[in-house]
């Protein structure tokens, strides 16, 4: 019996909710020692003469290491070369463990301090006496890429790491045909994932076989591993690293840091554990972060409101390394135009080095970006062409009739871009009946009779999931008849371990309950981890089809010894039974397991190769496409230019839902840091580049207070690149909120002319859009 | 300021004897020196609610008080909510109402909710509610930890609670 489609309860509860989990912090190495960071104070500054004397001097400290320290332990090299490739990149900045001569952004760590206790490395790491003498800084993002800008490297020529574009059609041509052209510049902000644990890393080395084990705190544990190997030229079974029970991820987990490999250089030189365990002031300095970016962007329409073009720029913060290449501004670029009938587009895309902190996909890795400046200029287009907001998009929609529609765009692969199944139009009319769209002036008019000034807003998205080539999943049945699933898929608290062990029992006796899981383990040698939304999709398909080849042994295996035809036979909790008959003959599958292995000098009872397991690594290129439309109706008060959300409506689709209760949980979790980035998650620096936000106190979090009332309807169009039809959804809720949002105070205030162009809509920033308006039309 | 002084802290009804130095928290005296982890830490600045726990009943932020001041006092933490393998109701409506995803702030909140009804069993929906807007958790958009929440305050209006053990 098939259990994909079923709420079955999650495995990762029960431990959760009684105080075992495993965390990193909460693996106990008796007599380890604990580390903390000399950071950077400066956005950018030369490094001078460093006088650890003080610090030496304290109680309880073991060890200091500075950047020539530190490359001594690295005999493969003292940079981290984390970024993915990319021949439009002008110049390497490969990340260094600590930085010798400059330091580029506030919070970079410089000096390693290891002593018995957290508290104690913190002392020393305050009596440390560093020369650091600053240097000029770009003070914002525009300002970065200007041609007499300040470099952000001493050493590099400028600012501009990479320029490129997405090109096709004639857009001069749409351009100038258009019946109406509409413009906009948009600005969003940086913020960070905030996962509630922060990153943490635990490195204890074995001392009589020499080898390494290692806990990260991580999304890519086999990254981790490839990166220690070579800076540490250890061989590679000479390293573990495993990812315990993860707090969260939500994407600045998923890169390799230079804490993780400094951790590791040090517990190896001294002998003894070692863990460093990122505080939240931390987070805030030196966790990657996301989202910053100025779009400048036109969009071309006919007399009918159909697009005809869309050209613009985009202006890309990098920070200060590169942590993982060019895939956020990629995927920004590949998503504008991607879920309507754009027939010309041309974007110039620049890539700027800041003095801030690197920059790495968090929760929705660029396309949050993309779909507010295409909903923001379909919001004008509506305008412009007087058809509804609703309207307009449903004249570009790409129609269910066009699936799988190729697009004229290419993934970072080189590969063609195609959308490969769902019903655009139809997820925006659901979405627009659940709240009833069609209602909403009657409750604005009544609302305004009472004083209050309501608005309603839409936004249409597409999530792209599943991220190939692979992931490695082995299904084994063990002796004691228990199913054995290991696989590189990492846990980063989302459940995936339940949706493979419901994948998996689906097809070997449909308890999951029967299923132990091995995830993100590095004893496997091809593996990726989490990131992308990916997991359920291509450790899912791994997981079908391992299952699968398991399935046919074990039913092989018992029919050669019932002496009954295989078809005759089903797996039913932990035996196999005839199917259909009480006649009582059965199996278990622990005495499978044990004829299946083999005994000496007999053969194999009906099986070309010993042992029920298969290693399967199913190989997806294509990425499967969710969608989705959200609604948003908003109270705002004008006077002070706060936003109260009322209300969310989201029809989603992400194809087959391997567990529904879990994909919801998902989507409204992503909801939740959409509304932070749509009114209040702002990272602010100062001109100096100095962060100015670095507590909870001053960056602000969505708390329940702030959470609307939300209503999320499915459709399930299932892909048709992997066997079970599956999306993935990990990133869904947070990609269309900021643009429904904006759409809607838009709306609630268009008697005034406001145009929302700016992302998170703080009130400050919304007093001051208010303000604007008015000063134009006086 | 690092001399350590002995305290006995009174965890879950099991005396911890123990030796920590003045300036140390509540919340890392628990987690070091009785090996109790499931009070988790998300910010140590008093903001996020994760390493909520309860002291004389009423929620504390473990990080926000010294392991001294605790001494004496009938502390509280997640791993004392179960009797043996036996959830409490508690425990039971998070796992039901899916109110957890990492579960990173999960015992913040099941302490949080703990106290409050163990203080005000009375309480209204909205104060509840409110009450809950001082944790934070990144996962689930809180809406199934508000409907967790409200089952257990249902729960504790029907039924007389239990002394701690
Ligand atoms: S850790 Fe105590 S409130 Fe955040
Ligand atoms: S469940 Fe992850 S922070 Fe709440």
């Amino acid at each position: 019996m098939s259990l994909v489609g079923t709420s079955v309860p999650r495995q990762e509860d029960r431990p959760f909710v009684t105080g075992r989990g495993r965390y990193l912090d909460d693996i106990a190495t008796p007599g380890g020692l604990h580390a903390a960071f000399y950071r950077s104070p400066y956005a950018h500054a030369g490094i001078g003469a460093i006088d650890l004397s003080d610090a030496l001097a304290l109680p309880g400290v073991v060890a200091i290491y500075t950047a020539k320290d530190m490359a001594q332990l690295l005999p493969g090299g003292d940079r981290l070369s984390t970024g993915l490739p990319s021949s439009s990149i002008a110049f390497p900045l490969d990340r260094p463990i600590l930085p010798a001569d400059e330091t580029v952004f506030v919070g970079e760590p410089l000096v390693l301090v290891v002593a018995h206790s957290r508290a104690e490395a913190e002392d020393a790491v305050e009596a440390i006496d560093m020369d650091l003498d600053p240097l000029d800084v770009a003070p914002d993002l525009a300002s970065a890429v200007a041609y007499d800008a300040v470099p952000a490297h001493r050493d590099r020529p400028h600012n501009r790491l990479a320029q490129f574009d997405f090109d096709y059609g004639d857009h001069a041509a749409a351009f100038a045909d258009a019946a109406h052209v509409v413009l906009g510049r948009f600005e969003i902000d940086r913020g960070g994932a905030h996962s509630l644990e922060g990153r943490g890393v635990l490195a204890a080395p074995d001392l009589i076989d020499g080898r390494l084990s290692v806990w990260s705190s991580t999304q890519t544990p086999h990254a981790l591993k490839k990166h220690l190997c070579r800076l540490l030229d250890m061989a590679e079974d000479a390293v573990s690293v495993t990812a315990p029970d993860l707090g969260g991820g939500f994407g600045p987990k998923l890169v390799t840091y230079p804490e993780e490999i400094a951790i590791a250089a040090a517990a190896r030189a001294l002998g003894r554990p070692v863990r460093w365990v990122e505080d939240r002031r931390e987070h805030f300095l030196s966790a990657c972060q996301e989202r910053a970016q100025l779009w400048d962007t036109e969009m071309a329409l006919d007399a009918d409101g159909r697009i005809l073009g869309l050209r613009g720029t985009l202006l890309h913060d990098h920070g200060a390394w590169t942590a993982r290449g060019l895939n956020v501004p990629y995927a920004s670029g590949m998503m504008l135009p991607l879920m309507y009938e754009v027939p010309s587009y041309h974007l110039d895309i620049t890539v700027a080095v800041t003095n801030r902190v690197p920059v790495t996909p968090v929760r929705g890795a660029g396309q949050p970006q993309a779909t507010y400046v295409m909903e923001r200029l379909l919001d004008a287009a509506a305008r412009a062409t007087g058809l509804t907001r609703d309207e307009i998009r449903r004249r570009n929609l790409v129609g269910p009739e066009r699936m799988p529609c190729p697009r004229p765009l290419l993934l970072r692969s080189g590969l063609p871009v195609v959308l490969d199944s769902g019903d655009y139009p139809a997820t925006q009319q659901s979405a627009l009946d659940a709240c009833d769209w069609a209602g909403f002036d009657a409750r604005r008019a009544a609302a305004r009779a009472d004083g209050k000034r309501l608005g309603i807003g839409l936004a249409n998205y597409v999530e792209g999931t599943g991220r190939g080539p692979y992931e490695t999943v082995t299904v084994r049945v063990a002796r004691d008849g228990r199913i054995k699933v290991n696989t590189g898929a990492a846990a980063m608290g989302q459940g995936v371990g339940t949706v493979l062990s419901q994948i998996v029992a689906s097809h070997l006796g449909s308890d999951p309950a029967r299923v132990d899981l091995t995830l993100g383990d590095t004893a496997e040698p091809y593996g990726f981890g989490g990131f992308n939304s990916r997991q359920t999709v291509v450790a899912g398909a791994s997981a079908e089809a391992a299952a699968q080849v398991v399935r046919k042994k074990v039913l092989t295996v018992a029919a050669h010894l019932l002496g009954l035809p295989e078809d005759s036979l089903e797996i039913d909790g932990d035996r196999v039974t005839v199917a259909g008959s009480n006649s009582g003959r059965s199996l278990t599958l622990a005495e499978i397991a044990g004829a299946a292995e083999g005994l000496p000098g007999y053969q194999l009872p009906g099986i070309d190769s010993p042992g029920l397991m298969a290693t399967e690594r199913v190989v997806i290129d294509g990425m499967a496409f969710a969608n989705g439309c959200l609604v948003a109706e908003v109270e705002v008060d004008a006077e002070t230019g706060l936003v109260r959300v009322l209300r969310l409506e989201l029809a989603h689709d992400c194809g087959q839902m391997v567990n529904p209760v879990m994909v919801d949980g998902q989507i409204m979790g992503g909801l939740a840091h959409g509304l932070g980035n749509a009114l209040c998650e702002k990272m602010v620096f100062d001109s100096e580049n100095q962060p100015l936000t670095g507590t909870f106190a001053d960056y602000l979090m969505v708390t329940s207070a702030e959470m609307p009332p939300v209503g999320v309807s499915h459709s399930e169009t299932p892909s048709p690149l992997n066997a079970l039809g599956l999306k993935g959804v990990g990133e869904s809720g947070v990609i269309p909120t900021a643009a429904a949002i904006a759409s809607a105070v838009e709306d609630a205030l268009s008697d005034l002319g406001v145009t929302i162009s700016t992302a998170p809509l703080t009130p400050a920033a919304l007093r001051a859009a208010i303000v604007a308006a008015k000063e134009a039309r006086t | 300021m690092t001399d350590k002084t002995a305290i006995t802290l009174t965890v879950n009804g099991s005396d911890h004897h123990i030796a920590c130095a003045p300036r140390k928290t509540l919340a890392d005296a628990l987690r070091e020196d009785c090996g109790l982890t499931g009070t988790h830490l998300g910010c140590e600045h008093g903001v996020c609610g994760a390493c909520t726990i309860t002291v004389n009943d009423a929620p504390v932020r473990s990080c926000l008080m010294f392991a001294v001041q605790a001494e004496g006092g009938d502390i509280r933490t997640v791993e004392g909510l179960a009797k043996g393998d036996d959830l409490s109701p508690l425990q039971q409506f998070f796992i039901d109402e899916h109110a957890l995803q990492c579960g990173y702030c999960t015992p913040g909140f099941l302490m949080l909710i703990e106290g409050t009804l163990r203080q005000t069993p009375d309480i209204s929906e909205d104060e509840l509610d409110e009450i809950l807007s001082s944790n934070l958790c990144r996962c689930t958009g809180y809406r199934n930890i508000l409907r967790a929440a409200r089952r257990a305050l249902d729960h504790a209006r029907t039924t007389t609670p239990e002394p701690a053990a």
